[in-house]
């Protein structure tokens, strides 16, 4: 068990909340979160709808392991069409509005229809309304959750919201909770605000009490919480530094793509990593980070706690950006940062910051604002259309569109459809560096190869977080594979892919994989779920996952032309300029037909028959 | 030898184990609503406080129960609440100076900690030593053994 076994149904155009069983077969056989939610959505949603259209649905979908004390486990997931990418979107998001909703007794709720006016759900335990949300529209996530506890008279209330990102219908706005843990990719937010849905508010004081087995549960938790501890990168690393300790790595074996991908190397590196968030500024002598943080029964605690130097010119006359706030992370502190050749730290907080006010996915933005500074260095986008000049370099460019862009305001609105369609409408699609129309984050798959084909055949675009073969290619986890050598790549890819989709299912964080296993997974689910989840079936149960999503891709019209990467990380003349890996482009040509053939697809990337029947799909 | 919950806030992470610890050892369930040790989050700050009852010697929860529902646990030193004698009046909640002790409305009884009989679960679960469970008498051993570091094993200036 462990499921609390009913979901909510909500209606927004008729504004009816229904109670309903959770279809417990399918939570068998999908486990919760990524992959329940997803089948949910594929079995109701027509995959041809219109993302934005009140024909497509959007679940926030919690896991079995989601309110335990499993390590992690307060992770939930929003399923929908994306917006940005036309493909699945599912975003998951930590902090503790997961955990939050589950000990309110309910799996997921489901959102159809569109409301006619603004709505925020309200839940507290078995009450669950539609409540009118006209004094949050056009407020940003931060006064958005104040005003709901405030107005609840409940400081212990968990919000997960949309900001004017959402609102406004920028295509990579994020649903953020807890002020800044966010289900930042594929523009969920933008979902949310089309159906006029402004925030779930939820108080849960029941519990997960169902653990199947709580004598082997709690054994299997503590085990493998000790193996978080003793490994170097979770134990040690993470807390210490959190992700931003990729960025020298990153940067030191050329893979840190640089001015929108035309470099693999960034001579600022230095200045926006771990070592200088932990080094006192010379205009005031504090550090920018003042602590880590961690999510809701995370025993890791990678989360950044930072504050911003007062007199930075991007806060001037601002004092809600003054205190301490969610800090860099490295795939943040890269997108605002090297992917626009910028160095200035506290410019790059300070953005991040309104990713996080106002809902935006920082990858996508950054990304996005890469290629806009390349147009402009071409000479197509001027000062003119901009409002501000925008080499590459320029901290104030990139601060300033992120404003116009969170806001609504002038070329914030072209920023806001991202680089694919921004890029195209200006005659040069080849510079959206993106798969599928979403961006890639901070890893060069010209320098990395199994990290590309991770990217060009990720089911929700562009994304590093769907078969993280860095692990292994860069970290050396599980097994260190040369990052400079495509052979043998698809197959890490495919298992990378397929467990991901497991723990991801469970309600729990993938940075525990720089530390466990499917070995480390299985005895936890099957304390708390049911003796079949061996190791076998967790990988069987995450490959009839990915191959679920990748249908619903194949019914939207993605075929075969989509599992691709733009020219400048596949040709000779995009190779990488400098570092160890001088002269490598990716080989995606070679890796993909032998990934289809290890997912048992036919040529053209459909799954055949045979494999259909082996997941029982 | 008595031993008190001891906390350091400076390693606290906010990953909220105590109070699910909390829970399941008393009620059987991962419910931080029903912890009886609650971690503070002041954003502004970054800092994360976990907090709960200290077991004051002269308890003004026991001494204010008109029943006398709250006893001290020879073993531990903990202040016990009997559910079967509460008659949840509440009088405890509004003399305890700290709010450590809590009505419970599913159960119309007060509850607070009991030191879950001298292991407790919270220090047992926490990932960072920032709860930890140690000698009444030498809960300033940690800090003085930090200061006796710095005094003794410097390299003396030149």
């Amino acid at each position: 068990m462990s499921w609390a076994g009913k979901i909510l149904r909500v209606n927004l155009t008729a504004g009816t909340v229904k109670s309903e069983p959770l279809n417990m077969e399918w939570a068998q056989a999908y486990i919760g979160s990524r992959g329940l939610g997803t089948k949910y959505l594929v079995e109701e949603v027509d995959a041809t709808v219109d993302p934005l259209s009140a024909d497509n649905k959007i679940i926030w979908a919690t896991g079995p392991l989601t309110g335990t004390m499993a390590s992690t486990g307060g992770r939930y997931t929003v399923i929908t069409k994306g917006p940005l990418t036309g493909a699945i979107a599912c975003s998951n998001s930590g902090g503790y509005w997961g955990a939050e909703f589950k000990m309110a007794g309910w799996d997921m709720v489901i959102f159809e229809g569109k409301s006619a006016k603004p709505v925020f759900l309200y839940v507290n335990d078995d009450l669950a309304e539609l409540r009118d949300a006209s004094h949050l529209w056009g407020k940003s996530v931060w006064e958005t959750e104040e005003i709901i506890k405030k107005g609840l008279q409940d400081p212990l209330t968990r919000v997960s919201s949309i900001g004017k990102a959402g609102e406004n219908g920028v295509l990579f706005a994020a649903v953020v909770n807890d002020l800044h843990r966010a289900a930042g990719r594929s523009g969920v937010g933008a979902v949310m605000g089309s159906k006029n849905l402004k925030a779930i508010a939820v108080r849960g004081t029941k519990g997960v009490g169902n653990i199947r087995d709580p004598k082997a549960f709690m054994a299997a938790t503590k085990a493998a919480k000790k193996v978080l501890a003793e490994n170097g990168v979770t134990g040690t690393g993470l807390p210490a530094m959190g992700t931003q300790v990729l960025m020298s790595v990153i940067n030191e074996i050329g893979a840190l793509p640089t001015r929108n991908h035309q470099e693999v190397q960034f001579e600022g590196a230095k200045d926006i990593g771990a070592e200088a968030m932990a080094t006192p500024r010379k205009t005031d002598g504090k550090k920018q980070l003042v602590t880590n943080q961690a999510c809701f029964g995370c025993t890791i605690a990678c989360g950044r706690i930072s504050k911003m130097d007062e007199g930075h010119f991007t806060i001037e006359n601002k004092p809600q950006y003054r205190g301490a706030n969610g800090g860099l992370e490295y795939e943040a502190a890269w997108a605002l940062g090297a992917a626009n050749g910028v160095n200035d730290l506290e410019a790059l907080q300070y953005v991040n910051m309104l990713c996080n006010e106002e809902g935006i996915d920082p990858i996508t933005f950054g990304a996005t604002i890469g290629a806009v500074m390349e147009l402009y260095g071409m000479g197509i986008l001027t000062k003119e259309q901009l409002g501000i000049e925008a080499p590459f370099g320029s901290a104030r460019a990139v601060a300033f569109l992120a404003e116009e862009t969170v806001n609504g305001r002038g070329f914030g609105k072209e920023i806001a459809m991202g680089s694919k369609r921004l890029t195209a409408k200006y005659g040069h699609p080849e510079l959206s560096m993106s798969s599928k129309g979403q961006e890639f984050p901070a890893y060069d798959s010209r320098a990395i190869q199994g990290i590309g084909l991770a990217y060009a055949t990720s089911n929700r675009g562009g994304c590093h977080l769907r078969g993280y073969t860095i692990a292994s290619e860069v970290l050396g986890i599980p097994v260190k594979t040369d990052p400079l050598e495509s052979k043998g790549k698809p197959e890490l890819v495919k298992a990378f892919q397929d467990a991901t989709a497991a723990f991801d299912s469970a309600g729990l964080c993938i940075f525990t994989t720089f530390a466990w296993g499917l070995q480390d997974l299985s005895p936890q689910m099957q304390g708390a779920c049911g003796e079949q989840y061996t190791i076998e079936e967790l990988a069987k149960i995450g490959e009839r996952i990915w191959n679920m999503e990748r249908e619903f891709n194949n019914r939207a019209g993605f075929t075969k032309a989509d599992d691709s990467l733009p020219p400048r990380l596949t040709s000779v003349e995009g190779a990488c300029k400098t570092g160890p890996a001088k002269g490598k482009f990716n080989e995606l040509a070679t890796m993909l037909p032998l990934y289809y053939e290890a997912r048992g697809w036919d040529p053209e990337g459909r799954p055949t028959a045979a494999t259909r029947e082996r997941l029982s799909l | 030898m008595q031993k008190v919950l001891h906390i350091n806030a400076d390693k606290c992470t906010g990953c909220l184990q105590c109070e699910m610890a909390c829970a399941f050892d008393n009620y059987g369930t991962f419910a931080t609503a029903k912890s009886r040790i609650k971690v503070f989050d002041f954003h502004h700050t970054g800092k994360k406080v976990p907090y709960t009852c200290t077991q004051c010697d002269e308890a003004w929860c026991l001494h204010a129960c008109p029943v006398e529902a709250i006893t001290v646990d020879k073993l531990t030193g903990a202040k016990v609440v009997n559910e079967t004698t509460c008659v949840g009046c509440k009088v405890c909640t509004i003399a305890c100076p700290f709010g450590t002790i809590n009505y419970v409305q599913e159960t119309g009884k007060v509850q607070k900690c009991d030191l879950c009989g001298g292991e407790p679960a919270c220090a047992d679960a926490c990932p960072t030593g920032a709860i930890t469970f140690i000698d009444a008498n030498w809960t300033g051993l940690g800090k003085m053994a930090q200061w006796a570091d710095k005094l003794g094993n410097q390299p003396t200036a030149a």
